[in-house]
Protein backbone atom coordinates (compact mmCIF):
# COMPACT_ATOMS: atom_id res chain seq x y z
CA UNK A 1 0.00 0.00 0.00
CA UNK A 2 2.81 2.23 1.03
CA UNK A 3 4.83 1.32 -1.95
CA UNK A 4 2.12 1.89 -4.07
CA UNK A 5 1.51 5.66 -3.77
CA UNK A 6 4.07 7.27 -3.93
CA UNK A 7 4.69 5.44 -7.22
CA UNK A 8 1.66 6.51 -8.24
CA UNK A 9 2.55 10.69 -7.28
CA UNK A 10 5.68 10.23 -8.99
CA UNK A 11 3.01 9.67 -12.31
CA UNK A 12 0.89 12.53 -10.88
CA UNK A 13 3.55 15.13 -10.88
CA UNK A 14 4.62 15.95 -14.52
CA UNK A 15 1.08 15.64 -16.01
CA UNK A 16 0.12 18.45 -13.56
CA UNK A 17 3.26 20.81 -15.34
CA UNK A 18 2.81 20.46 -18.42
CA UNK A 19 -1.19 20.44 -17.85
CA UNK A 20 -0.22 24.02 -16.53
CA UNK A 21 1.90 25.25 -19.35
CA UNK A 22 5.04 27.13 -19.06
CA UNK A 23 6.01 25.94 -15.76
CA UNK A 24 6.66 28.40 -12.89
CA UNK A 25 3.40 29.88 -12.50
CA UNK A 26 1.17 26.50 -11.14
CA UNK A 27 4.23 25.41 -9.18
CA UNK A 28 3.36 27.40 -5.73
CA UNK A 29 -0.53 25.56 -5.88
CA UNK A 30 1.02 22.31 -6.18
CA UNK A 31 3.27 23.37 -3.61
CA UNK A 32 0.28 24.11 -1.47
CA UNK A 33 -1.56 20.88 -2.76
CA UNK A 34 1.07 18.15 -1.78
CA UNK A 35 0.80 17.52 1.21
CA UNK A 36 -2.75 16.70 0.16
CA UNK A 37 -1.85 14.32 -2.48
CA UNK A 38 -0.99 11.15 0.01
CA UNK A 39 -3.94 11.35 2.23
CA UNK A 40 -6.34 11.77 -0.82
CA UNK A 41 -4.99 8.79 -2.65
CA UNK A 42 -4.94 6.67 0.58
CA UNK A 43 -8.66 7.31 1.09
CA UNK A 44 -9.75 6.40 -2.14
CA UNK A 45 -7.26 2.96 -2.11
CA UNK A 46 -8.87 2.43 1.53
CA UNK A 47 -12.38 2.92 -0.02
CA UNK A 48 -12.00 1.01 -3.08
CA UNK A 49 -10.40 -2.01 -0.88
CA UNK A 50 -13.50 -1.91 1.58
CA UNK A 51 -16.28 -2.03 -1.38
CA UNK A 52 -13.95 -5.18 -2.14
CA UNK A 53 -13.94 -6.52 0.55
CA UNK A 54 -10.17 -6.64 1.75
CA UNK A 55 -11.17 -4.71 4.82
CA UNK A 56 -13.53 -6.46 7.46
CA UNK A 57 -16.10 -4.39 7.89
CA UNK A 58 -15.90 -4.72 11.39
CA UNK A 59 -12.26 -3.82 11.88
CA UNK A 60 -12.08 -1.69 9.14
CA UNK A 61 -15.56 0.42 7.85
CA UNK A 62 -15.00 2.15 4.37
CA UNK A 63 -14.24 6.25 4.90
CA UNK A 64 -18.17 6.67 3.11
CA UNK A 65 -19.10 4.67 6.48
CA UNK A 66 -17.57 6.78 8.79
CA UNK A 67 -18.26 10.08 6.93
CA UNK A 68 -22.24 8.53 7.21
CA UNK A 69 -21.79 7.82 10.77
CA UNK A 70 -20.49 11.10 11.99
CA UNK A 71 -23.32 12.65 9.66
CA UNK A 72 -26.04 11.07 11.45
CA UNK A 73 -24.22 12.45 14.72
CA UNK A 74 -24.32 15.85 12.95
CA UNK A 75 -28.39 15.59 11.77
CA UNK A 76 -28.78 15.37 15.50
CA UNK A 77 -26.97 18.06 16.88
CA UNK A 78 -25.15 16.01 19.24
CA UNK A 79 -21.99 16.06 17.22
CA UNK A 80 -22.14 19.88 18.09
CA UNK A 81 -22.25 19.37 21.62
CA UNK A 82 -19.51 16.34 21.99
CA UNK A 83 -17.24 18.91 19.58
CA UNK A 84 -18.34 22.02 21.83
CA UNK A 85 -17.25 20.23 24.88
CA UNK A 86 -14.44 18.57 24.04
CA UNK A 87 -13.16 22.71 23.01
CA UNK A 88 -14.28 23.93 26.14
CA UNK A 89 -12.27 21.79 27.40
CA UNK A 90 -8.81 22.29 26.19
CA UNK A 91 -9.39 26.03 25.81
CA UNK A 92 -9.76 26.10 29.49
CA UNK A 93 -6.96 24.11 30.23
CA UNK A 94 -4.96 25.85 27.61
CA UNK A 95 -5.85 28.50 29.18
CA UNK A 96 -5.18 27.87 32.88
CA UNK A 97 -2.12 25.68 32.28
CA UNK A 98 -0.99 28.32 29.85
CA UNK A 99 -1.31 31.44 32.51
CA UNK A 100 0.38 29.65 35.13
CA UNK A 101 3.48 28.54 33.26
CA UNK A 102 3.58 31.62 31.61
CA UNK A 103 3.51 32.97 35.11
CA UNK A 104 6.14 30.91 36.64
CA UNK A 105 7.96 30.48 33.62
CA UNK A 106 8.76 34.22 33.63
CA UNK A 107 9.88 34.09 36.76
CA UNK A 108 12.14 31.31 36.58
CA UNK A 109 13.71 33.09 33.44
CA UNK A 110 14.40 35.96 34.91
CA UNK A 111 15.03 36.01 38.72
CA UNK A 112 17.77 33.39 39.67
CA UNK A 113 16.24 33.11 42.88
CA UNK A 114 12.72 32.10 41.45
CA UNK A 115 14.66 29.74 39.34
CA UNK A 116 16.55 27.93 42.08
CA UNK A 117 13.67 28.08 44.09
CA UNK A 118 10.85 26.31 42.04
CA UNK A 119 12.62 24.63 39.19
CA UNK A 120 13.77 21.97 40.84
CA UNK A 121 10.49 21.39 42.34
CA UNK A 122 9.29 21.80 38.79
CA UNK A 123 11.07 19.68 36.85
CA UNK A 124 10.66 16.74 39.14
CA UNK A 125 6.87 16.81 39.15
CA UNK A 126 7.65 16.94 35.01
CA UNK A 127 8.81 13.08 35.27
CA UNK A 128 5.35 12.40 36.62
CA UNK A 129 3.51 10.53 33.79
CA UNK A 130 0.92 12.92 33.47
CA UNK A 131 -1.73 10.06 32.82
CA UNK A 132 -0.57 9.12 36.99
CA UNK A 133 -2.44 12.58 38.50
CA UNK A 134 -5.75 11.17 37.13
CA UNK A 135 -6.31 9.00 40.27
CA UNK A 136 -5.44 11.56 42.38
CA UNK A 137 -7.22 14.47 40.29
CA UNK A 138 -10.36 12.82 40.35
CA UNK A 139 -10.59 12.15 44.44
CA UNK A 140 -9.63 15.55 45.27
CA UNK A 141 -11.84 17.26 42.27
CA UNK A 142 -14.36 14.85 41.64
CA UNK A 143 -15.13 13.07 38.03
CA UNK A 144 -16.82 16.26 36.62
CA UNK A 145 -15.02 19.02 34.98
CA UNK A 146 -12.44 20.49 37.33
CA UNK A 147 -10.52 16.91 37.45
CA UNK A 148 -10.62 16.79 33.56
CA UNK A 149 -9.38 20.68 33.21
CA UNK A 150 -6.85 19.74 35.76
CA UNK A 151 -5.43 17.24 34.00
CA UNK A 152 -5.21 19.18 30.86
CA UNK A 153 -4.06 22.26 32.39
CA UNK A 154 -0.91 19.66 33.82
CA UNK A 155 -0.27 18.89 29.69
CA UNK A 156 -0.10 22.33 28.82
CA UNK A 157 1.49 23.62 31.82
CA UNK A 158 4.80 22.11 31.31
CA UNK A 159 6.37 22.66 27.29
CA UNK A 160 5.10 26.40 27.58
CA UNK A 161 6.96 26.90 31.11
CA UNK A 162 10.49 25.38 29.88
CA UNK A 163 10.45 26.90 26.95
CA UNK A 164 9.29 30.44 28.62
CA UNK A 165 12.55 29.70 31.22
CA UNK A 166 15.15 28.40 28.49
CA UNK A 167 14.05 31.21 26.15
CA UNK A 168 14.41 33.94 28.50
CA UNK A 169 17.64 32.38 29.70
CA UNK A 170 19.09 32.69 26.23
CA UNK A 171 18.17 36.00 25.71
CA UNK A 172 21.30 37.76 23.85
CA UNK A 173 22.73 39.15 26.95
CA UNK A 174 24.21 41.90 24.52
CA UNK A 175 20.32 43.02 23.71
CA UNK A 176 20.13 42.72 27.66
CA UNK A 177 22.88 45.33 28.13
CA UNK A 178 21.09 48.11 25.51
CA UNK A 179 18.58 48.05 27.68
CA UNK A 180 20.74 48.45 30.68
CA UNK A 181 22.61 51.08 29.08
CA UNK A 182 19.06 53.05 28.62
CA UNK A 183 18.37 52.76 32.35
CA UNK A 184 15.49 50.59 31.54
CA UNK A 185 13.76 49.18 35.25
CA UNK A 186 13.08 45.69 35.65
CA UNK A 187 9.76 45.76 34.22
CA UNK A 188 10.57 47.64 30.97
CA UNK A 189 13.18 45.48 30.07
CA UNK A 190 11.02 42.22 30.91
CA UNK A 191 8.39 44.14 28.46
CA UNK A 192 10.91 45.94 25.69
CA UNK A 193 13.18 43.19 25.45
CA UNK A 194 13.12 39.98 27.40
CA UNK A 195 9.50 39.54 26.31
CA UNK A 196 9.64 40.03 22.52
CA UNK A 197 13.03 38.21 22.16
CA UNK A 198 11.30 35.33 24.21
CA UNK A 199 8.53 35.46 22.16
CA UNK A 200 9.49 32.59 19.22
CA UNK A 201 10.60 30.25 21.88
CA UNK A 202 7.43 30.98 23.82
CA UNK A 203 5.05 30.67 20.56
CA UNK A 204 6.83 27.29 20.39
CA UNK A 205 5.93 26.30 23.65
CA UNK A 206 2.29 27.38 23.53
CA UNK A 207 2.26 25.10 20.48
CA UNK A 208 3.34 22.15 22.41
CA UNK A 209 1.28 22.54 24.99
CA UNK A 210 -1.51 22.81 22.59
CA UNK A 211 -0.88 19.47 21.40
CA UNK A 212 -0.76 18.07 24.55
CA UNK A 213 -3.65 19.29 25.61
CA UNK A 214 -5.11 17.30 23.14
CA UNK A 215 -3.74 14.59 24.04
CA UNK A 216 -4.88 14.90 27.74
CA UNK A 217 -8.19 15.88 26.67
CA UNK A 218 -8.65 11.89 25.06
CA UNK A 219 -6.90 10.58 28.53
CA UNK A 220 -9.14 12.80 30.29
CA UNK A 221 -12.61 12.16 28.76
CA UNK A 222 -11.46 8.12 28.19
CA UNK A 223 -11.35 8.37 31.90
CA UNK A 224 -15.23 8.69 32.26
CA UNK A 225 -17.65 11.49 30.57
CA UNK A 226 -20.51 11.74 29.26
CA UNK A 227 -20.03 13.94 26.56
CA UNK A 228 -17.08 15.13 24.25
CA UNK A 229 -14.97 13.31 21.04
CA UNK A 230 -13.20 11.33 24.00
CA UNK A 231 -16.60 9.76 25.35
CA UNK A 232 -17.42 9.17 21.52
CA UNK A 233 -14.23 7.31 21.12
CA UNK A 234 -15.16 5.03 24.41
CA UNK A 235 -19.00 5.00 23.09
CA UNK A 236 -17.78 3.72 19.79
CA UNK A 237 -15.58 1.04 21.31
CA UNK A 238 -18.69 -0.25 23.60
CA UNK A 239 -21.59 -0.22 21.58
CA UNK A 240 -19.48 -2.33 18.63
CA UNK A 241 -19.14 0.61 15.98
CA UNK A 242 -15.66 1.02 14.66
CA UNK A 243 -16.83 4.07 12.10
CA UNK A 244 -17.46 5.92 15.29
CA UNK A 245 -13.98 5.07 16.65
CA UNK A 246 -12.60 6.30 13.37
CA UNK A 247 -14.61 9.33 13.39
CA UNK A 248 -13.56 10.32 16.69
CA UNK A 249 -10.14 10.19 15.50
CA UNK A 250 -10.51 11.55 12.76
CA UNK A 251 -12.14 14.87 14.37
CA UNK A 252 -9.64 14.96 16.54
CA UNK A 253 -7.01 15.46 14.30
CA UNK A 254 -8.67 18.34 12.46
CA UNK A 255 -9.19 20.21 15.58
CA UNK A 256 -6.34 19.70 16.90
CA UNK A 257 -5.00 20.70 13.06
CA UNK A 258 -6.85 23.68 12.90
CA UNK A 259 -6.17 25.48 16.45
CA UNK A 260 -2.63 24.64 16.04
CA UNK A 261 -2.81 26.60 12.42
CA UNK A 262 -4.69 29.18 14.58
CA UNK A 263 -2.10 29.59 16.90
CA UNK A 264 0.84 29.53 14.24
CA UNK A 265 -1.35 32.07 12.38
CA UNK A 266 -1.62 34.09 15.14
CA UNK A 267 2.49 33.76 16.52
CA UNK A 268 3.46 35.24 12.88
CA UNK A 269 1.76 38.42 12.93
CA UNK A 270 4.00 39.02 15.61
CA UNK A 271 7.20 37.11 14.15
CA UNK A 272 7.24 38.79 10.70
CA UNK A 273 10.56 40.63 12.12
CA UNK A 274 12.58 37.02 12.69
CA UNK A 275 15.28 36.15 9.76
CA UNK A 276 15.21 32.57 10.00
CA UNK A 277 15.82 29.90 7.21
CA UNK A 278 12.21 29.49 7.14
CA UNK A 279 11.15 32.80 6.70
CA UNK A 280 13.58 33.68 3.93
CA UNK A 281 12.89 30.12 2.27
CA UNK A 282 9.17 31.10 1.96
CA UNK A 283 10.30 35.16 1.30
CA UNK A 284 12.23 33.89 -1.53
CA UNK A 285 9.86 31.36 -3.30
CA UNK A 286 6.69 33.87 -2.55
CA UNK A 287 9.27 36.32 -4.96
CA UNK A 288 9.91 33.73 -7.48
CA UNK A 289 5.57 33.13 -7.38
CA UNK A 290 5.43 36.97 -8.01
CA UNK A 291 7.73 36.43 -11.17
CA UNK B 1 34.73 66.64 31.70
CA UNK B 2 35.76 62.73 31.80
CA UNK B 3 38.05 61.91 34.34
CA UNK B 4 39.48 57.97 34.71
CA UNK B 5 41.36 58.09 37.87
CA UNK B 6 44.51 55.23 38.97
CA UNK B 7 42.01 52.80 37.97
CA UNK B 8 42.37 49.04 38.24
CA UNK B 9 39.73 46.38 37.38
CA UNK B 10 40.30 42.50 38.09
CA UNK B 11 37.56 40.01 36.89
CA UNK B 12 35.95 37.58 39.53
CA UNK B 13 38.00 35.22 37.47
CA UNK B 14 41.15 36.22 38.83
CA UNK B 15 41.63 37.85 35.05
CA UNK B 16 43.47 41.32 36.32
CA UNK B 17 42.43 43.69 33.45
CA UNK B 18 43.59 46.94 34.11
CA UNK B 19 46.38 48.38 35.88
CA UNK B 20 46.37 51.97 37.81
CA UNK B 21 44.89 53.66 34.50
CA UNK B 22 44.72 57.24 34.28
CA UNK B 23 43.39 59.51 31.38
CA UNK B 24 41.71 63.17 31.47
CA UNK B 25 39.38 63.20 28.28
CA UNK B 26 38.63 67.32 27.54
CA UNK B 27 35.21 68.76 26.65
CA UNK B 28 34.47 67.75 23.26
CA UNK B 29 37.56 66.23 22.51
CA UNK B 30 38.43 62.91 20.45
CA UNK B 31 40.83 60.12 21.77
CA UNK B 32 41.57 57.07 20.47
CA UNK B 33 42.39 54.20 22.38
CA UNK B 34 44.34 51.26 20.71
CA UNK B 35 46.34 48.63 21.85
CA UNK B 36 46.53 44.92 21.56
CA UNK B 37 44.11 42.20 21.30
CA UNK B 38 43.03 41.42 25.19
CA UNK B 39 44.43 44.43 27.12
CA UNK B 40 41.61 45.97 28.55
CA UNK B 41 40.24 48.50 26.11
CA UNK B 42 36.53 46.95 26.18
CA UNK B 43 36.70 46.38 29.85
CA UNK B 44 37.70 50.22 30.41
CA UNK B 45 35.08 51.53 28.02
CA UNK B 46 32.38 49.48 29.62
CA UNK B 47 33.59 50.85 33.43
CA UNK B 48 33.43 54.37 31.94
CA UNK B 49 29.81 53.42 30.29
CA UNK B 50 28.53 52.28 34.00
CA UNK B 51 28.46 48.76 32.59
CA UNK B 52 30.83 47.58 34.76
CA UNK B 53 32.58 47.76 38.03
CA UNK B 54 36.31 49.18 38.92
CA UNK B 55 38.25 47.42 41.53
CA UNK B 56 39.75 50.20 42.20
CA UNK B 57 39.97 53.91 41.31
CA UNK B 58 37.17 55.89 39.91
CA UNK B 59 35.69 57.28 37.01
CA UNK B 60 34.36 60.70 37.26
CA UNK B 61 32.11 62.77 35.25
CA UNK B 62 32.14 66.28 35.63
CA UNK B 63 33.35 65.43 39.12
CA UNK B 64 30.85 63.09 39.65
CA UNK B 65 31.60 59.18 40.03
CA UNK B 66 29.92 56.88 37.71
CA UNK B 67 28.25 53.92 39.09
CA UNK B 68 25.88 52.93 36.53
CA UNK B 69 24.69 53.92 33.45
CA UNK B 70 23.92 57.74 32.91
CA UNK B 71 21.78 59.30 30.57
CA UNK B 72 24.33 61.87 29.14
CA UNK B 73 26.62 58.93 27.75
CA UNK B 74 25.90 57.06 24.27
CA UNK B 75 27.54 53.88 23.72
CA UNK B 76 28.59 51.97 20.39
CA UNK B 77 29.04 48.86 20.37
CA UNK B 78 31.52 46.16 18.55
CA UNK B 79 28.38 44.69 17.19
CA UNK B 80 24.63 46.94 16.26
CA UNK B 81 23.02 45.06 18.73
CA UNK B 82 19.61 46.62 17.13
CA UNK B 83 16.36 44.58 18.36
CA UNK B 84 15.59 42.38 15.70
CA UNK B 85 11.77 42.80 16.12
CA UNK B 86 12.02 46.71 15.74
CA UNK B 87 12.02 48.73 12.62
CA UNK B 88 15.03 51.13 12.23
CA UNK B 89 13.07 54.27 13.30
CA UNK B 90 11.97 51.90 16.08
CA UNK B 91 15.46 51.06 17.24
CA UNK B 92 16.42 54.48 16.81
CA UNK B 93 14.13 55.83 19.49
CA UNK B 94 14.88 53.07 22.04
CA UNK B 95 16.32 55.31 24.16
CA UNK B 96 13.65 57.87 23.58
CA UNK B 97 10.55 56.36 24.64
CA UNK B 98 9.84 58.52 27.50
CA UNK B 99 9.20 61.44 25.15
CA UNK B 100 6.15 62.47 23.11
CA UNK B 101 5.39 61.05 19.99
CA UNK B 102 6.29 63.89 17.71
CA UNK B 103 9.64 64.26 19.56
CA UNK B 104 10.41 61.35 18.98
CA UNK B 105 9.70 61.29 15.18
CA UNK B 106 11.51 64.25 14.79
CA UNK B 107 14.30 63.29 16.70
CA UNK B 108 14.01 59.75 14.52
CA UNK B 109 14.15 61.14 11.40
CA UNK B 110 16.83 63.32 11.96
CA UNK B 111 19.14 61.11 13.49
CA UNK B 112 18.61 58.83 10.28
CA UNK B 113 19.44 61.98 8.19
CA UNK B 114 22.88 62.45 9.55
CA UNK B 115 23.57 58.65 8.78
CA UNK B 116 22.32 58.77 5.83
CA UNK B 117 19.33 56.18 6.30
CA UNK B 118 16.57 58.52 5.52
CA UNK B 119 14.26 56.12 3.65
CA UNK B 120 14.96 53.20 5.95
CA UNK B 121 13.07 54.27 8.82
CA UNK B 122 10.45 51.17 8.44
CA UNK B 123 12.70 48.22 7.31
CA UNK B 124 13.59 45.70 9.65
CA UNK B 125 17.56 44.82 10.57
CA UNK B 126 17.49 41.53 8.92
CA UNK B 127 17.13 43.52 5.48
CA UNK B 128 20.15 45.73 6.37
CA UNK B 129 23.72 45.55 5.37
CA UNK B 130 26.05 45.44 8.61
CA UNK B 131 27.23 49.10 7.74
CA UNK B 132 23.55 50.46 7.76
CA UNK B 133 22.81 48.39 10.86
CA UNK B 134 25.83 49.65 12.19
CA UNK B 135 24.80 53.44 11.14
CA UNK B 136 21.35 52.77 13.25
CA UNK B 137 23.49 51.55 16.28
CA UNK B 138 25.12 55.20 15.99
CA UNK B 139 22.03 57.14 15.44
CA UNK B 140 20.51 55.15 18.38
CA UNK B 141 23.60 56.60 20.17
CA UNK B 142 23.22 59.94 18.78
CA UNK B 143 19.60 60.47 19.28
CA UNK B 144 19.91 60.99 22.78
CA UNK B 145 22.28 63.86 22.36
CA UNK B 146 24.63 62.26 24.72
CA UNK B 147 27.62 64.68 25.61
CA UNK B 148 30.25 61.23 25.93
CA UNK B 149 30.06 59.01 22.98
CA UNK B 150 32.21 55.75 23.32
CA UNK B 151 32.51 53.49 20.69
CA UNK B 152 33.87 50.38 20.79
CA UNK B 153 35.43 49.17 17.67
CA UNK B 154 32.48 50.30 15.87
CA UNK B 155 33.69 49.96 12.70
CA UNK B 156 35.93 46.65 12.77
CA UNK B 157 33.40 44.77 11.60
CA UNK B 158 33.15 46.66 8.29
CA UNK B 159 34.88 46.69 4.89
CA UNK B 160 37.16 49.19 4.00
CA UNK B 161 35.11 50.97 2.15
CA UNK B 162 32.18 51.38 4.16
CA UNK B 163 34.68 52.10 6.80
CA UNK B 164 36.16 55.64 5.35
CA UNK B 165 32.35 56.93 4.58
CA UNK B 166 31.35 55.78 8.51
CA UNK B 167 34.59 57.61 9.73
CA UNK B 168 33.67 60.67 7.45
CA UNK B 169 29.91 60.41 8.58
CA UNK B 170 31.23 60.26 12.03
CA UNK B 171 33.26 63.35 12.05
CA UNK B 172 30.39 65.30 10.27
CA UNK B 173 27.50 64.37 13.40
CA UNK B 174 30.31 65.22 15.84
CA UNK B 175 29.94 68.89 14.31
CA UNK B 176 26.21 69.05 15.53
CA UNK B 177 26.57 68.56 19.27
CA UNK B 178 30.36 67.96 19.76
CA UNK B 179 30.57 65.23 22.03
CA UNK B 180 33.27 63.83 24.26
CA UNK B 181 34.43 60.78 22.52
CA UNK B 182 36.05 57.60 23.72
CA UNK B 183 37.12 55.20 20.47
CA UNK B 184 38.52 52.09 20.24
CA UNK B 185 40.23 51.05 17.44
CA UNK B 186 42.65 48.41 16.07
CA UNK B 187 42.62 50.93 13.17
CA UNK B 188 46.89 53.34 12.89
CA UNK B 189 44.32 54.92 9.71
CA UNK B 190 41.18 55.55 11.81
CA UNK B 191 42.77 56.74 14.94
CA UNK B 192 44.67 59.43 13.19
CA UNK B 193 41.47 60.66 10.75
CA UNK B 194 39.54 60.59 13.65
CA UNK B 195 41.43 62.19 17.19
CA UNK B 196 42.86 64.79 18.92
CA UNK B 197 44.79 62.03 20.71
CA UNK B 198 45.91 58.75 20.56
CA UNK B 199 46.33 56.64 23.57
CA UNK B 200 48.34 53.30 23.34
CA UNK B 201 47.62 50.66 25.66
CA UNK B 202 49.92 47.45 26.33
CA UNK B 203 50.36 44.43 28.46
CA UNK B 204 47.85 41.97 30.58
CA UNK B 205 47.05 43.60 33.28
CA UNK B 206 46.40 46.75 30.57
CA UNK B 207 48.05 49.95 31.47
CA UNK B 208 48.50 52.78 29.23
CA UNK B 209 51.95 52.71 27.49
CA UNK B 210 52.15 56.10 25.47
CA UNK B 211 50.30 58.97 24.62
CA UNK B 212 50.64 60.99 21.18
CA UNK B 213 48.34 64.23 20.65
CA UNK B 214 47.41 64.58 16.78
CA UNK B 215 48.05 68.30 15.67
CA UNK B 216 47.01 67.53 11.92
CA UNK B 217 45.10 70.12 10.70
CA UNK B 218 41.44 68.81 10.12
CA UNK B 219 39.69 67.96 7.73
CA UNK B 220 42.22 65.50 7.76
CA UNK B 221 43.15 63.85 4.19
CA UNK B 222 44.63 60.21 4.72
CA UNK B 223 46.55 60.30 1.39
CA UNK B 224 48.71 63.87 2.95
CA UNK B 225 52.41 63.91 3.51
CA UNK B 226 52.15 64.80 7.01
CA UNK B 227 49.34 62.40 7.46
CA UNK B 228 51.74 59.34 6.30
CA UNK B 229 54.44 60.60 8.50
CA UNK B 230 52.24 60.66 11.47
CA UNK B 231 51.28 56.83 10.14
CA UNK B 232 54.84 55.80 9.81
CA UNK B 233 55.97 57.24 13.32
CA UNK B 234 53.04 55.27 15.00
CA UNK B 235 53.66 52.02 13.29
CA UNK B 236 57.32 52.46 14.40
CA UNK B 237 56.48 52.88 18.03
CA UNK B 238 53.83 50.61 18.17
CA UNK B 239 56.35 48.10 16.19
CA UNK B 240 59.49 48.90 18.22
CA UNK B 241 57.03 48.46 21.63
CA UNK B 242 56.39 45.20 20.59
CA UNK B 243 60.25 44.27 20.39
CA UNK B 244 60.87 46.34 23.45
N1 LIG C 1 33.60 39.37 31.97
C1 LIG C 1 34.87 38.98 32.06
N2 LIG C 1 35.25 38.07 32.97
C2 LIG C 1 36.54 37.69 33.09
N3 LIG C 1 37.53 38.15 32.32
C3 LIG C 1 37.22 39.08 31.39
C4 LIG C 1 35.90 39.53 31.20
N4 LIG C 1 35.89 40.44 30.21
C5 LIG C 1 37.17 40.55 29.79
N5 LIG C 1 37.98 39.73 30.50
C6 LIG C 1 39.44 39.61 30.36
O1 LIG C 1 39.99 40.88 30.54
C7 LIG C 1 41.04 41.11 29.61
C8 LIG C 1 40.76 42.36 28.82
O2 LIG C 1 39.63 42.14 27.99
P1 LIG C 1 39.04 43.26 27.03
O3 LIG C 1 37.88 42.69 26.35
O4 LIG C 1 38.86 44.50 27.79
O5 LIG C 1 40.25 43.44 25.99
P2 LIG C 1 40.32 44.36 24.69
O6 LIG C 1 41.50 45.23 24.84
O7 LIG C 1 39.02 44.99 24.43
O8 LIG C 1 40.64 43.28 23.59
P3 LIG C 1 40.20 43.28 22.05
O9 LIG C 1 41.07 44.26 21.36
O10 LIG C 1 40.48 41.89 21.60
O11 LIG C 1 38.75 43.62 22.02
C9 LIG C 1 41.14 39.86 28.77
O12 LIG C 1 42.20 39.08 29.28
C10 LIG C 1 39.84 39.16 28.97
O13 LIG C 1 40.02 37.78 28.93
MG1 LIG D 1 37.51 44.77 22.94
Amino acid sequence: MTALAPSQSDANAPRLVRGGGRGGRNRPALGRGKGLLLPVLLLVLWEALSRFGVFAPNLLPAPSKVLGAIADLAVTGELLEHIAITLYRVALGFLIGGAAATLLGAATGYSRTARELLDPLLQSLRNIPSIAWVPLFILWLGIYEASKVTLIATGVFFPVYLNLMSGIQNVDRKLVEVGRVYRLSGLQLVRRVLLPATLPTYIVGLRSGLGLGWMFVVAAEYMGASKGLGFLLVDGQMTGRPQIIIGSIALFAIFGKLTDLLLATVGERFLTWQDSFSSNHTRASADAADR
Amino acid sequence: MLRIDDLSKRFDSGVKALETVTLTVGQSEIVSLVGTSGCGKSTLLRIVGGLDFPTSGSVLIDDEPVAAPRPEIGIVFQEPRLMPWLSVADNVKFGIEDQPRPVKDELATAALAKVGLTGFAEALPRQLSGGMAQRVAIARALVTRPSILLLDEPFSALDAFTRLKLQDHLLQTWEFDRPTMLFVTHDIDEALVLSDRIIVMRGHPGRIHQEYTVDLPRPRRRTDAAFQLWKERLLTDLDLSVEA
